[in-house]
């Protein structure tokens, strides 16, 4: 089986698996969702200066759902002992990694889909100004924290406080794509002229292709029984 | 390496005299020797044991990066306890380095803590090898554990550019850099002698730590492998 037949084999099954529970996706979308409410208690959002702080909101929202659902994604693999099973199909160890950094980033973005859109209506402000940035953003920085998040969570289902440990292990690595993509998002939506936030989008690239490559070197360590 | 083994304790004495009398030395430099600085006068004095523990500080955590890399490269546990050891005692400067700077920061900045990009790089370093530690505590299994604590050394010492770069450009800093632009020290020659000495104390103590952190992971491991040896015998008998 070469590489990429392998990776897009367990897109294939964690697709269809999400398809048939809907499980990672409502629980991210709801648990982003109540961010949003949250944060519209914590602060005043009707205010007009709310603008500047728009970006971060909704970068935190969705960088907590991420953290707290990727977890899920090895759990699965974890009940009748599924893991093992995958390590013995003929299959490079690596393209487990990107597998499952490929559906969980699939799984993300779709909740993404649902949670951007309702972001606009709940808070009147218009997160779309230049859609094609904007999406490239939101995918580099979703890209970012995934990359992370996945190798994080692939040791962490390991460990007595599971649901703890993947969430605090992961959020400081991903400090500069927090800074990043909130910068680059919000530079957009403040309709800020390219010069000012095209640098974020490069940082996000940078980091992106840094913690794929480390990743996929150190993922087969973790693995291997 | 057999050298150091056999003469550990010798070497820990000597090494222990050594750093007290350069603390000794290094107050008198820094307090008597060194001359008052002009605007900051008396606050100033932390300079010379902040910069030199920072220093090492880092130091630390590229020890425990560079271990975590040699751990998976060869799978051999001794790399694991200098590993640990770098993440411990890097730590704990860094500890010292916080306290340091923040009571430097009241007075001059007034303030104990800004979001400076080097105050923000060295916090989320802080927390990052802060987590290294805690996710050790997590796993039983000693080869799982420095497998997973390898992994997580090298992904949280790549951080260090990315997160000091972002920083940079996310917030203007006030920290105070040395202006080398003279081609000098950037500072007064007596000053430039204090800051030798007490880089050099704070050196030697980093080094006494770090030994004794290994030393105690090494026993630690002898430990376990004779009280394995222990049950296998009263099982057999």
């Amino acid at each position: 089986m070469s590489f990429w037949s392998g990776v897009l084999a367990i897109v294939r099954k964690d697709l269809s698996m999400e398809l048939r529970g809907k499980e990672i996706v409502t629980t991210s979308f709801f648990f982003a969702l109540l961010t949003l409410v949250i944060f519209n208690f914590a602060f005043d959002m009707s205010s007009l200066e709310i603008r500047k702080s728009a970006a971060g909101i909704l970068w935190v929202a969705l960088l907590f759902a991420g953290a707290l659902t990727m977890n899920r994604s090895f759990l699965y693999e974890k009940e009748n002992d599924c893991l093992s099973a995958l390590m013995l199909a003929p299959l490079d160890r690596s393209s487990i990694y990107f597998g499952k950094l490929i559906s969980n980033l699939a799984l993300m973005l779709i909740s993404e889909v649902f949670i951007i859109p309702i972001f606009i209506v709940l808070f009147n402000i218009n997160v779309m100004q230049k859609p094609l940035y904007q999406l490239a953003a939101l995918l580099l920085g979703t890209t970012g924290f995934i990359t992370v998040g996945t190798i994080i969570a692939a040791m962490s289902v390991n460990l007595r406080a599971r649901e703890m440990l993947g969430p605090l292990l992961m959020l400081p690595v991903v400090a500069p794509v927090v800074i990043a993509a909130v910068e680059a998002s919000g530079g957009m939506i403040r309709g800020e002229p390219a010069e000012g936030w095209w640098v974020w989008l490069e940082i996000l690239i940078a980091f992106d292709v840094i913690y794929l490559v480390v990743s996929w070197l150190v993922f087969e360590k973790i693995i291997e029984e | 390496m057999d050298f150091i083994k056999k003469n550990i304790d010798t070497i820990t004495m000597a090494l222990t005299a050594l750093t007290a009398l350069f603390m000794v030395v290094a107050l008198f430099m820094v307090f008597i020797h060194a001359p008052l600085e002009q605007f900051m006068r008396w606050p100033q004095k932390i300079f010379y044991f902040h910069v030199p523990i920072a220093i090492m500080c880092y130091v630390g955590f590229f020890i425990t990066f560079v271990c975590s890399i040699g751990y998976l490269w060869s799978g051999s546990l001794k790399w694991d306890s200098f590993a640990v050891s770098g993440a411990e005692v890097g730590l704990l400067f860094a500890n010292m380095m916080l306290v340091t700077g923040m009571l430097w920061g009241r007075p001059i900045w007034g303030a104990y803590w800004t979001w400076d990009p080097r105050l923000t790089t060295s916090f989320i370093m802080w927390l990052i090898f802060a987590g290294y530690l805690i996710l050790r505590s997590q796993v039983d299994d000693e080869v799982t554990r420095a497998k997973y604590s390898a992994v997580m050394g090298i992904i949280g010492f790549a951080d260090v550019p990315l997160v000091h770069y972002s920083v940079k450009l996310w917030s203007r800093g006030i920290h105070p850099v040395i202006d080398r632009s003279g081609g000098d020290a950037g500072m007064h020659p007596d000053m430039f002698m204090a800051f030798k000495v007490s880089f050099v104390t704070i050196l030697l103590l980093f080094v006494l730590v770090f030994i004794q952190r290994v030393r105690y992971e090494f026993l630690k491991c002898q430990v376990e492998i004779i009280k394995s040896h222990k049950t296998r015998e009263t099982k057999q008998g």
